[in-house]
């Protein structure tokens, strides 16, 4: 936990102005709410023994003076000690990012994303209560009690201790009834989740449902986990409605004693009424920090935890630095583009299969490849260990002869464009999507130029004319639905425009109709003479004009050659051919 | 026909109050009049017991300190912790009370909701999320808690605590009162401005941390494609200026905290200061008593919490308002499909002859996905249906088991039109396997009788060997009672797809509905389904929609739906005779190199 903590250390370092300046406020704040009873004691004296007007219009003025002072140094504590604790916050946010920015895929196939977002949402806001309010409380309820007890033990030792005594039952009070309803709570929400599956099950299998007429079952399941959620909430409700009237209650006997106590040492003139009655302000003074302090141990427990949960994600490796020596070699030549597997075999971290088994092949700069082959022959896995998505074995694939592992990550992927499989697109404009990869393309006029250029090769820029905003038009989340594929298209163009020496197609017009993908075919070859191309597909009509097709079956390469001469082969690819031939007949019957 | 979309947007906040909404939901409350009645008199115990602690204080400096009447004393004392028992009291039997009849009330209300959602059509579904029919029951159902427990009845009490703060100046010393009331004014100014801008800036921070989350979201599952594009430092710096403007929205917000608070605590002060200096004047005058002025003083700091707790109660009003009219919404939305006031009942008990004559329909308008279909399968026939993807073959099954109604023409079921049977008669025909199987969490056992309980465990293992899924299900290690998982994340494809065999066969439905799996098996699974298959049919009606032909080559019929039309029909031998669509399909499929 220490260790924990003391990682949290260099983000408060870069805050510490604002926080010395915070407990700076919290001391003055403290001592001045503390003086104001003080004030009050002597009003009642004054009024007992007899006090002019003047005199009572001086506490008075003090006591607003007092309230004043005070609560401009409470307005700063909060404003510099809560202030803090937001920079953290931004800066864990920031940091925390980055980290996950730099994780290599497989983390993220491990990791599921509601995990790593509840580590960045809730676990952070947790660690910032805890380095803000509860710092700040902490500090203010410690003083002020220490403070205030020493004033009245000052006042008057035997009321102290009597006064004191129903008090200790309010700082255990309040952590055992915080940690208590935390955990009841736990239980209600996790209670809630079971109730939403059950509804979420029964509605996603509504046809089954309402096929075997299990409604009424459904409802039985419902009403089950209904029950249980109100009995849960009972045990919550029970202990939330003792927990604050026994804090009342406490204060109560509290204030009882003092009344009884201090009103018999008052009449045997043990103490004046003034004292009396400020010992009582005391008393109240005195619950607010009896109440926090339990409170802030919740709150620092509640944040440590959260805390190392995000240390787990901080501390996950990062994708493999590259090889120190070799970095300098990739950086210095400008990527030719030639491709070359050598006995590449390759296993998902964690899976129980191979999912390339000893493919080679070699790809000449400036060539179109081909890939064909069922779903699950590997044809992704191969695209995705080219731009080091996924770690190849060490030796096994190289670009322009240097192995990729000894590429710098950022050069590497720089020489490559690629659409992946179900490409994602980001909630932008049309004009943002495509140029993701090249955001800092000149001004305005000639961003747009490069995104229509882009656009019209990839078939896409008669659709995006078409949407009521053009190329600043949104997409996704908040925007327009696009097709998907229109979504293949935008992701085509994207991948253009960074106009990479590699290209990579996985899958990528598969949601095309055939007449628009012979149109991006014929765009393409002009482009692809220049670059080196991988094409990932289904469609004979994609892949015939390739110079080298290759055909993957469960990890291994069982045929390679032209179009042609695997037509002739007579094998699994002149199997497809046939097929889709049929099929497209079929399609115009 | 309207089924209605549920238009109500999701987090459109109205008004605070609406009457036609409020009488429906005070409603709810009558069942449980007499408890409430109970937490209405203990709220009002409540406010009595606070009201009188500085009262208490009073007439014991007045009285007993003043007189040296230490028995008084002791008297005043123990009336105290008698006050303070009943608070006690009061204040447990107030929150314990309304809390559980509001959880009762949420208890119904779900159970409503939940009840009318299994009433609502498959076409209800299609047009509803299933995410946003789950928000009715949860989220929604929770702002009308805090309606009940802490709006409406806990407003009655602070009101309360306020008026009698105010009385009991009043009777104590009127004038005096009148001076310390000087600040109430500004006290409720200044727990409105706090309020409106709280409001204000907490939707500003909600709305930012919500585009926060949003951008983490969509960037962690989109990574790949950062990390590819190489965009890593221009994402972070975009992350960044969000993350930036949610700092400071929140950092904006923190002015008017740390402004009401102590705004608050120097308008005390100052209704300190005037009751010390006036009523210290009178006090020496002999005007007001000494024990009036330190419980004035009390009282004057008791005025803020019950003013800021009303102005809070106005946000919570509005949300319940807003989630109340989204849960009727979907209350008042009847169900399109519903079986006929007096069904009309086949004469034979078991026989599973159907007929669709001249039947159209379309999901939408006029977009008909069967056109003019019509044909019989005799009872105990088996039919094979095959076309290509969206020639609304599934359509069929739909159509059959009343999911949806026909646009034009009948569909009749043992002679009677599916629209004249009692719904859940016509659906108890039929057995469904669909090509995506769904499954309970829950057991294997569970999954295969569903809510059955008359299917026995006998019945159950007798279904799951004729399927071959007997040896599968043992070798687990809790055999039929092994859980299935998240959405059967543990079983393989071809496993799930011998359960919903064994489901069906469970049942015995005389019409069997099969929408046959696509997905690749691996060959030893795959025998066993053929084989299952063969079990699963034998003695029934069947209806299958096939994607493998070998399923359907040996069966009665074979129906071709081609863009919606009946374009073929006959014997396998038949229709490869005919040499026309089917023959296609079929060269496809089998025609080797």
């Amino acid at each position: 936990m220490i260790q924990a903590l003391l990682r949290l250390l260099p983000y408060l370092v870069r805050v510490r102005r604002q926080l010395v300046l915070g407990l700076a406020c919290i001391l003055a704040a403290t001592g001045l709410s503390l003086a104001s009873p003080w004030v009050l004691k002597y009003v009642v004296d004054g009024l007992t023994t007899g006090v002019d007007r003047a005199r009572l219009g001086v506490y008075a003025l003090a006591v607003v003076g007092l309230a004043v002072a005070d609560g401009l140094f409470r307005y700063l504590m909060r404003s510099y000690v809560i202030g803090a604790s937001r920079q953290i916050e931004y800066d864990l946010r920031n940091d925390f990012f980055a980290h996950m920015e730099r994780l290599p895929q497989a983390y993220f196939q491990a990791n599921r994303t509601g995990d790593l977002m509840s580590r960045a949402t809730s676990d952070l806001s947790a660690v910032r209560m805890m380095v803000g309010p509860a710092v700040m409380y902490f500090a203010s309820t410690a003083l002020g009690f220490v403070v205030a007890v020493a004033i009245m033990l000052w006042i008057d030792v035997r009321l102290t201790l009597v006064a004191l005594l129903p008090l200790p039952g309010v700082t255990l009070g309040t952590r055992y009834f915080g940690k208590a309803i935390h955990d009841r709570f736990e239980r209600i929400q996790a209670q809630l989740s079971d109730l939403s599956a059950v509804v979420q099950e029964a509605m996603a299998g509504v046809r089954v449902v309402r096929a075997y007429r299990q409604e009424p079952h459904e409802l039985a399941r419902f009403r089950a986990a209904n029950d249980e959620y109100v009995t849960r909430n009972r045990g919550l409700i029970r202990l939330q409605a003792a927990f604050y009237p026994s804090l009342t209650l406490c204060f109560g006997l509290s204030g009882l004693l003092v009344l009884w106590v201090g009103g018999r040492e008052v009449i045997g003139g043990r103490l004046t009424l003034g004292e009396f009655v400020a010992f009582g302000r005391y008393l109240v003074l005195l619950s607010w920090p009896l109440i926090a302090f339990g409170w802030v141990i919740n709150l620092v427990q509640r944040g440590v935890a959260s805390w190392e949960r995000m240390l787990e994600v901080l501390d996950a490796p990062v994708g493999e630095a590259p090889h120190p020596a070799a970095g300098a070699i990739a950086a210095s030549s400008v990527a030719a583009g030639r491709i070359e597997a050598r006995h590449l075999t390759f296993r998902y971290p964690g899976a129980s299969d191979d999912a390339l088994t000893d493919v080679s092949f070699t790809i000449e700069p400036g060539t179109t490849t081909a890939i064909v082959g069922a779903t699950g022959a590997g044809k992704s896995t191969l695209v995705q260990l080219l731009p080091r998505l996924f770690e190849p074995p060490p030796g096994t694939l190289f670009i322009d002869g240097v192995d990729v592992r000894d590429q710098p990550l950022a050069s590497l992927r720089a020489s490559m464009g690629a659409v992946l499989q179900e490409p994602f697109l980001f909630s932008d404009t049309v004009e943002g999507n495509i140029l993701f990869g090249a955001p800092d393309a000149g001004d305005a006029a000639d961003r747009r130029q490069r995104a229509e250029t882009a656009a019209s090769m990839a078939g896409v820029d008669a659709d995006v004319r078409d949407f009521a905003a053009g190329y600043d038009t949104r997409v996704g989340e908040r925007g327009i639905t696009l097709s998907g594929g229109q979504k293949q298209r935008v992701a085509l163009a994207r991948a253009l425009v960074v106009d990479p020496r590699i290209l990579i197609l996985d899958d990528a017009l598969s949601a095309v109709d055939t007449a628009t993908e012979e149109r991006i075919l014929q765009h393409l070859r002009s482009v692809r003479q220049s670059r080196t191309c991988v094409i990932i597909a289904h469609r004979i009509s994609t892949v015939r004009d390739a110079d080298q097709i290759l055909v993957l079956e469960a990890g291994r390469i069982v045929e390679r050659g032209t179009h042609e001469a695997l037509v002739a082969e007579g094998g699994r690819y002149a199997e497809m051919h046939r097929r889709q031939q049929l099929e497209q007949e079929l399609e115009h019957a | 026909m309207s089924t209605a979309v549920d238009h109500v947007a999701e987090d459109v906040l109205g008004k605070a109050y609406d009457a036609r909404l409020m009488r429906r939901l005070v409603a709810y409350l009558r069942p449980h009049a007499v408890v409430v009645a109970i937490a209405f008199v203990a709220i009002v115990v409540a406010s009595a017991v606070e009201l009188a602690q500085p009262w208490i204080t009073q007439l014991a400096i007045d009285h007993d300190i003043a007189t040296g009447d230490i028995a008084g004393l002791g008297r005043l004392a123990a009336l105290l912790l008698v006050l303070l028992l009943a608070g006690f009291a009061a204040e447990y039997v107030q929150t314990s009370i309304l809390q559980l009849t509001g959880q009762r009330i949420m208890h119904t209300i779900r159970m409503q909701v939940y009840a009318h959602y299994q009433r609502l059509d498959v076409q209800f579904y299609d047009k509803n999320p299933v995410g946003r029919l789950m928000t009715r029951v949860t989220t929604d159902v929770d702002a009308l808690n805090d309606l009940f427990t802490s709006g409406v009845i806990t407003v009655f009490g602070d009101v309360l605590v306020l008026v009698g703060i105010m009385i009991a100046m009043l009777v104590m010393s009127w004038r005096l009162a009148l001076v310390a009331f000087v600040v109430l004014p500004a006290i409720a100014w200044v727990a409105y401005w706090f309020r409106t801008h709280v409001r204000e800036t907490y939707r500003r921070v909600r709305g930012l941390i919500a585009r926060v989350n949003a951008f983490l979201q969509e960037h962690l599952t989109g990574m790949a494609t950062v990390q590819m594009f190489g965009q890593e430092p221009r994402t972070l710096d975009r992350f960044e200026r969000i993350n930036r403007d949610h700092r400071d929205a929140n950092i904006d917000s923190i002015f008017y905290y740390a402004v009401f608070y102590p705004a608050i605590e120097i308008l005390a002060a100052i209704s300190s200061a005037l009751i010390i200096w006036v009523g210290g004047g009178w006090s020496e005058q002999g005007i007001v008593s000494l024990g009036v002025l330190v419980a004035f003083l009390q009282y004057s700091r008791r005025f803020f919490q019950p003013i800021s707790d009303l102005s809070e109660k106005f946000n919570i009003m509005q949300a319940a308002m807003a989630a109340s009219e989204r849960i009727f919404h979907v209350l008042d939305t009847p169900p399109v499909i519903v079986g006929p006031v007096r069904s009309v009942q086949p004469t034979a008990a078991r026989a599973g002859r159907i007929e669709f004559d001249h039947v159209w329909f379309a999901y939408h308008d006029d977009a008909f996905v069967l056109r003019d279909v019509s044909f019989v399968v005799e009872a105990g026939q088996r039919i094979g249906i095959v076309g290509a993807t969206g020639s609304g073959k599934t359509t069929i099954i739909n159509l059959l088991l009343r999911f949806y109604d026909v646009n034009r023409g009948r569909i009749l079921v043992d002679g009677v039109d599916v629209r004249e049977w009692d719904l859940v008669a016509l659906r108890a025909r039929f057995g469904l396997v669909l090509q995506d199987v769904h499954l309970f969490s829950g057991s294997i056992a569970d999954n295969i009788r569903l809510g059955q309980q008359d299917i026995s465990n006998e019945d159950v293992e007798r279904a799951a060997r004729a399927v071959h899924a007997h040896a599968f299900i043992t070798a687990r290690p809790d055999g039929y009672a092994s859980s299935v998982g998240e959405r059967g994340a543990s079983l393989s494809v071809g496993q799930k797809q011998l359960l919903s065999f064994a489901r069906a066969i469970a049942f015995d439905p005389a019409v069997l509905l099969l929408d046959e799996a696509t997905s690749s098996i691996d060959a030893a699974t795959e025998a066993l389904i053929e084989d299952a298959l063969h079990v699963l049919m034998a003695g029934r009606t069947v209806i299958a929609i096939a994607h493998r032909l070998s399923t359907i080559q040996d069966m009665d019929r074979i129906l071709v739906v081609h863009k919606g039309e009946l374009r073929e029909q006959g014997t396998h031998q038949e229709l490869v005779a005919q040499r026309g669509l089917y023959f296609r399909l079929y060269e496809l499929q089998y025609s080797k190199g």
